[in-house]
């Protein structure tokens, strides 16, 4: 069947089986950001932005992003780079493989809530599992960007 | 492994039902049990182009659409100043936004999972289903249906009634399957209790007299025991039969103070 779609602000049509997964969908077209992870809609790992909200590409049908926008990290490098530098600096990304998912949902949370509690950035990132940290150093990072913010 | 032949976006709900007659066609929710599952499905059909995607209010009700995401549904405020937070409560803790995003409230009602927050917390609010063909039945009568009638779940609708609730579920770690899911309701001058736990659909219990003299420590632990020896549990990975039900005494405790506490 064929599809049109935007990705990261393209257009792309592209013929594709009816189960193609969008997040092959978009690995496909170099979007490698978006990881395999659990595949058991737990993890995080393929957050993309589907229209502009978060959901998991690796439980979503490519047939069914037809007709909307699908944005993924490579499309938002610049809204990331003014916080990623925060996480770093935490040593919050260890192995690196969630962080992109971290990323995806850290930027839907913050357009959602500029302003987020320590519990409400909790509650947003309960979705993205790491497997290195406890979380405390995403934490962190997130608290001091927005600290840093706020200071101007 | 699922596969799945050919992809349709219905043009109407007479075209899903026809479709869905078929046993190797399914509709799609938001996927995220089929996902799971090994299975070759002959046509996936999507409701998503049937504007069942919104939630209207009504003088009597609010109307839920099948295809309303549950994270729609638990930021909705009308639906929050109804249920004073407890929708919101009873969704928070399934999987993760991104999860909740796509995952729909006509697709968690219609698996009729015994675990189901969803279930739990639409019993409570008396909440009632809407078929294509069957028409309006209440969640019990829903949940008793036979899995081989095949119908479309339009919508549901949710009395614009206001009531005190408590919800509370117990879960293994945050963000997995609960374990047992436990609302607790006061309506018409009678508190119940809704109880959803495997293998079983959630179910109501009235406190039968039980809490006629008020809510105390001693009586909320008697509304508990007796829901508990009148509740069927089974075991599975996640818990065994007697857990659940010392749960499920626990919970309903809790749930009734915490009601009484609410209502000052």
């Amino acid at each position: 069947m064929e599809i049109k779609l935007t990705l990261n602000g393209k257009a792309v049509t592209a013929h594709i089986e009816a189960d193609t997964l969008l997040l092959d969908f978009v690995r496909a077209r170099g979007c490698l950001s978006v990881k395999r992870g659990c595949e058991t809609e737990n993890c995080g790992l393929c957050t993309v932005l589907l229209d502009g909200k978060p959901i998991l590409s690796c439980a979503t049908l490519a047939a069914r992003a037809a007709g909307h926008h699908v944005q993924t990290l490579e499309g938002l490098q610049e809204e990331a780079a003014d916080f990623v530098g925060f996480i770093a600096d935490q040593g919050a990304e260890q192995c690196g493989f969630c962080n992109p998912g971290f990323v995806m949902n850290t930027i839907a949370l913050l357009r959602e809530n500029p302003d987020p509690t320590d519990d409400e950035i909790r509650a947003y990132l309960a979705g993205n599992l790491c497997r290195c940290s406890g979380y405390e150093g995403q934490l962190r990072g997130i608290r001091a960007y927005l600290d840093s913010k706020k200071e101007g | 492994m699922l596969t799945i032949r050919e992809y349709v976006r219905a043009k109407s709900l007479e075209e899903a039902y026809a479709l869905a007659q078929k046993r190797n066609n399914v509709v799609l929710g938001g996927m995220g049990w089929l996902n799971l599952q090994k299975r070759n499905v002959g046509t996936a059909i999507d409701l998503c182009d049937l504007g069942l995607d919104a939630i209207e209010e009504t003088e009597t009700d609010y109307r839920v659409g099948a295809m309303v995401s549950l994270r729609a549904f638990e930021q909705h405020q009308g639906l929050q100043t109804l249920s004073q937070g407890a929708i919101a409560e009873s969704l928070k803790g399934i999987v993760g936004v991104q999860f909740r995003n796509s995952a729909t409230v006509g697709g968690s009602v219609y698996a009729r999972f015994g675990f189901s927050d969803v279930t739990t917390i639409l019993m409570a609010l008396e909440a009632k289903v809407e078929l294509y063909k069957a028409g309006v039945l209440t969640m019990e009568e829903f949940a008793a249906l036979p899995r081989t009638q095949r119908d479309i779940l339009v919508r549901i609708i949710i009395p614009k009634v206001r009531r005190s609730i408590c919800y509370l579920s117990q879960r293994n770690t945050k963000t997995d399957i609960p374990v047992l899911t436990c609302a607790v309701v006061h309506r018409e001058g009678e508190t119940f209790a809704v109880v959803g736990a495997c293998p079983r659909p959630a179910a109501i219990y009235p406190d039968g007299g039980v809490l006629a003299e008020g809510i105390t420590e001693e009586t909320a632990r008697a509304f508990g025991g007796k829901v508990a020896a009148e509740a069927v549990f089974g075991s599975n990975s996640r818990s065994g039969a007697d857990y659940r039900r010392k749960v499920a005494a626990v919970l309903v405790r809790r749930a009734a103070l915490a009601l009484k506490e609410q209502e000052g």
